[in-house]
């Protein structure tokens, strides 16, 4: 009988077993950033001495993160991040927005020939670009600045893309009356189109910032100087002067990098999804 | 074949009460239409008796069978979805044959290629074959088999559908709006569909629709629900001429019917809107009524006087052989709609005054509640029994 | 705001719709070829910076890199002179880089398979119940987002040989210890583990969208075909209509896969030897630390072509995907 029973009947010890396994997987996830939290609170006595305690025994979180904030730069660090960040993500905008406005309600002779272009553009990664990027940036005479580290995401094709997907589901017939009501070209973009579109604008900064903030490869290249890093190549440059005898302020630094985007993705979790999964998930 | 009983059939979703006590008997073999607008409750109840979802308190049997614990597939019911709920991955073939591989092959035999292997699997599956290519036949998509839902149109789809249903043999047919996602002349032709269909098989339909139409077209009795209660259950004919309920009675019919206050005269007259009727009803001199007139219970009068209302046009609707004509009464606060015969109403114009009188056996009264006043015009004796007490 | 400013007063827009009408029919003709070039005008001129940077940035670049490879051409030199495959004949005729190639499948096709197993049991087991829905998803997906060289650094410390929990845990169960990260037989499974660790969360939320794109009808025709248990919905309804899903995933993931970096670049250096070695990292050490071009463009172009293949490979499956619903 109990197997023709109806399945919510039988809700209960599932629900168990789900809530176990998802709490067992999500804490094994969680292991390396609990890890890296626990040693930055830590004096460097306890983090030699093997222990598997989360919490020390003395308390030492206050010299780490001074530490990590003093000796190291982290401060330049991350107000470098936060400029490249905001000045790719402004330009960015500032030069696709209008671009994929003309690809979307615009027919004009050479939109499929821009459009495959940017599908193009799209295939095309980074850092194969890199070298004759740099060699570019070179002869330009922009290396290790912000400019150098600003200058490769100036246009993204991903954003065209994005944009213009959006715009066209925008009805052709609010560009109409905008141009009846006498709004140029240009003003439709960012009078109507850019509002209209804000969930996409809101998507692709995330994208954007997520990956501009987290990014390696390129700063790796092209910036020497420490008042130039961005985060990531900050704490590298950090972890080898460190050279791996002083993990508590290393640990704070890295910590602190990652927190700023972790407490903006718990505040705002669907908008990160969307926007760091491409808008393939609505 | 079964009968299905529901008892008493409570369902709530957290604060909000969606079936508040449903009670009703279906006889073997009969087409049970569910009628009412939507959220009204009457997919709640469907999808209850289909075991997709459970109620809350009350009890449920089919073919005098308790099924309130048993699993959907255990209670020989078959569905038809609004959306088909075809499996896209499948060919037609097998979207019908499923219904079947799952009850007559073993787990193992299921299996992708190792079932092929073991005994009896080959002999089960051309007997499945067999029967989905007999049933796909009968409703004429023989030839679509080997089609995948994404190739078929929305008719086709609607038969396929239908046709997992069949496969089955099942007690009971459950559909819920199966024809609302189909353009409207082919809306008219599935409903002949499906109403053959029912008198091929004979067994047990329940329908659910929010179209009048299809509702009085195709059932045996009509059940209407409002905000998760049952208001009435009886032949079409009956749920349009008599109904219990002011709110049956206004979702029935269209153009809608004609809701008019009245104030009891006297003992088999009541005053309504300047005029006087001669209708009986068992209520005291100075009582409050609602009279309920459908549009073609009128008819031209030459005059006003005793029996006839006085009104002045305001829009003609031509409808062939019918005219509506909208019209207000003196103090009236909203127009009335008459159903005129064309040719017996040629030269009505807007503005104009108008008599229309009215047959007072046609009148449905209503108390202050919406229930359901019987007259009974010859012997001038009305009877008050609400009808509801009387069916239960 | 330079940009649009300068737009505004352009005489090209062409907001001649009201004066076309009033013209006679006879004329209509060339105020209509007139009001066409003024919008393509208008049009080329909001594309305008676009398109310079497009060509700036991506295809002077890529045909750059193509023209690197096959020359002698070497960073700071003002001559060169076409060598034809002689760098890609070098590439492949070296250790590292032949090393440093078969990594990258491998970590590929450890990273992959692992990616979409996680992430779609995670994602069965949190849309199978309705509490705390966002929740797992929120941790299950917060590597994902995590600045990668800073969580580089926490797994280091985690892998150390003798202070890291991982060894510690293992010693204190009584099973054998590593140093994982120094150990050519661990060093690319231990990233390739990361690479999991880092990417099931983006997986699972694909595959979560999926389940949700599931319309809840099949499900209720599954129940009352019979396919009411656990494994039968899962066979009759959810993985088929995951399919397409899971194609987007593996060729998403695979891509991402092939662009590590970070976690060479902190953890291991490509070491020991050529052990964890892979094509970003080959890349940028020999374009940028060795200052080799030639050998670095030969290396880019293979990336590209590989990057470019799984893409369209995507694109295929995405238009068949179509013929699905």
């Amino acid at each position: 009988m109990s197997i023709n029973m109806h399945p919510n009947r039988l809700l209960q010890p599932s629900a168990i077993v789900r809530h176990a396994v998802l709490l067992t997987t999500g804490a094994l996830i969680l292991v390396p950033v609990v890890w890296m939290v626990s040693l930055s609170i830590k004096p460097p006595g306890e983090i030699f001495r093997a222990s598997f305690s989360f919490w020390p025994a003395q308390f030492y979180g206050v010299e780490n993160y001074t530490k990590a904030l003093t000796e190291a730069p982290l401060p330049r660090y991350m107000g470098n991040g936060l400029i490249v960040c905001a000045l790719i993500l402004g330009l960015q905008i500032l030069v696709c927005a209008p671009c994929a406005y003309a690809l979307a309600k615009i027919r004009f002779p050479g939109r499929d020939l821009l459009f495959a272009m940017v599908l193009i553009g799209l295939l095309l990664p980074h850092q194969v670009l890199s070298l004759p990027l740099f060699v570019l940036g070179y002869q330009l005479g922009i290396l290790n600045g912000y400019a150098a580290l600003i200058f490769p995401y100036v246009v993204s094709p991903f954003g065209i893309f994005l944009f213009r997907q959006f715009f066209k589901t925008i009805p052709d017939d609010v560009v109409h009356a905008a141009r009846l009501d006498g709004l140029s070209e240009i003003a439709i973009v960012w009078k109507i189109m850019v509002p209209m579109a804000l969930p996409a604008v809101i998507a692709f900064s995330i994208f954007s910032v997520v990956g501009h903030w987290n990014d390696l490869f390129w700063p790796l290249i092209v910036v020497r100087d420490q008042s130039l890093m961005p985060p990531p190549l900050g704490i590298i440059a950090f972890k080898t002067e460190e050279a791996g005898n002083d993990y508590g302020p290393l640990m704070a630094a890295s910590t602190l990098v990652v927190l700023p985007l972790v407490i903006a993705f718990l505040a705002a979790q669907k908008w990160f999804i969307q926007g760091m999964t491409g808008g393939a998930v609505k | 074949m079964a009968s299905v009983s529901i008892d008493s059939i409570h369902k709530n979703y957290g604060a909000t009460s969606v079936l508040r006590g449903v009670s009703l008997s279906i006889a073997d073999g009969e087409f049970l239409t569910l009628l009412g607008p939507s959220g009204c409750g009457k997919s709640t109840l469907l999808r209850i008796l289909a075991g997709l979802e459970m109620q809350d308190a009350g009890s449920l049997s089919i073919g005098e069978r308790a099924v309130d614990n048993l699993r959907p597939k255990c209670r020989d019911v078959a569905m038809v979805f609004q959306s088909y709920a075809l499996y896209p991955h499948m060919t037609v073939a097998s979207n019908m044959g499923l219904p079947l591989r799952m009850r007559r092959l073993s787990t193992f035999q299921r299996l992708p290629l190792l079932g092929r292997l073991l005994p009896g699997t080959a002999r089960i599956a051309a007997e499945i074959d067999a029967e989905v290519t007999r049933t796909a036949k009968s409703l004429g998509i023989g030839h679509l088999l080997a089609r995948k839902p994404g190739q078929l149109s929305g008719g086709q789809r609607q038969r396929v559908a239908v046709g997992r249903a069949m496969v089955r043999h099942p007690a009971v047919f459950l559909m819920d709006e199966p024809l609302s996602n189909l353009d409207a002349k082919l809306r008219v032709q599935m409903r002949a569909e499906i109403k053959e269909l029912h008198q091929r098989l004979g067994v047990t339909f329940v329908y659910v629709t929010h179209d009048q139409a299809e509702a009085m077209t195709l059932s045996d009795r009509v059940a209407v629900m409002l905000d998760g209660e049952l208001l009435q259950v009886a032949p079409p004919q009956e749920i349009y001429a008599d109904p219990d309920d002011r709110r049956v009675a206004e979702f029935i019919g269209s153009p809608k019917i004609n809701m008019l206050d009245g104030v009891v005269r006297e003992r088999g007259l009541i005053d309504v809107a300047g005029s006087t009727l001669a209708i009986g009803a068992d209520a005291l001199a100075g009582a409050h009524l609602t009279l309920g007139i459908r549009p073609e219970a009128f008819h031209l009068a030459e005059r006003g006087g005793q029996g006839v209302l006085t009104g002045s046009v305001r829009m003609i609707e031509h409808m062939g052989s019918d005219l509506f004509v909208h019209f207000d009464l003196a103090g009236g606060d909203h127009p009335l709609i008459a159903r005129l015969l064309a040719e017996r109403a040629p030269d009505i114009a807007p503005g104009q005054t108008l008599h229309v009188g009215v047959r007072p056996d046609r009148v449905l009264l209503f108390d202050r509640n919406g229930r359901r006043l019987r007259q009974e015009v010859e012997s001038g004796r009305a009877s008050v029994t609400p009808i509801r007490e009387v069916a239960r | 705001m330079s940009e649009p400013l300068a737009l505004t007063g352009a005489p090209n827009e062409p907001s001649a719709t009201g004066s076309v009408r009033t013209l006679p029919p006879s004329l209509a003709a060339a105020p209509a070829r007139r009001r066409a070039f003024t919008e393509a005008l208008a049009a080329w001129a909001l594309a305008g910076p676009a398109v310079f940077f497009l060509l700036a940035l991506f295809f002077l670049p890529v045909i750059g890199v193509f023209v690197i490879a096959i020359t002698d051409w070497q960073f700071g030199g003002l001559t060169l002179s076409f060598v034809g495959l002689a760098n890609f004949r070098e590439i492949f005729a070296d250790d590292g880089f032949r090393a440093s190639l078969v990594n990258t499948i491998v970590y590929v096709l450890i990273v992959v398979p692992g990616t979409l197993v996680f992430g779609l049991l995670i994602a069965l087991l949190i849309e199978s119940g309705k509490s705390c829905r966002s929740f797992y998803r929120a941790i299950h997906f917060l590597p994902f987002m995590a600045t990668l060289t800073a969580m580089a650094v926490a797994w280091e410390a985690l892998l150390h040989p003798t202070i890291g929990l991982v060894n510690q845990t293992l010693a204190a169960m009584g099973l054998p210890t590593a140093n994982w990260l120094r150990d050519e037989n661990t060093a690319l499974p231990v990233l390739a583990v990361i690479g999991i660790w880092q990417n099931l969360g983006y997986a699972m939320v694909l595959f979560l969208a999926g389940l949700k794109s599931i319309p809840q009808d099949l499900y209720d025709a599954a129940d009352t075909d019979g396919a009411d248990l656990w494994l039968d919905r899962l066979r009759t309804v959810t993985l088929p209509l995951l399919g397409p899903v899971s194609m987007f995933v593996v060729i998403v993931v695979a891509l991402r896969a092939f662009e590590s970096f970070d976690t060479v670049k902190v953890l291991t250096q490509g070491g020991p030897g050529h052990a964890s070695e892979m094509l970003l990292y080959t890349l940028y050490r020999e374009s940028f630390e060795y200052l080799r071009s030639g050998y670095g463009a030969a290396v880019a172009v293979v990336f590209l072509a590989i990057v470019v293949t799984l893409t369209l490979a995507q694109v295929r499956l995405m238009d068949r995907r179509v013929h699905y619903q």
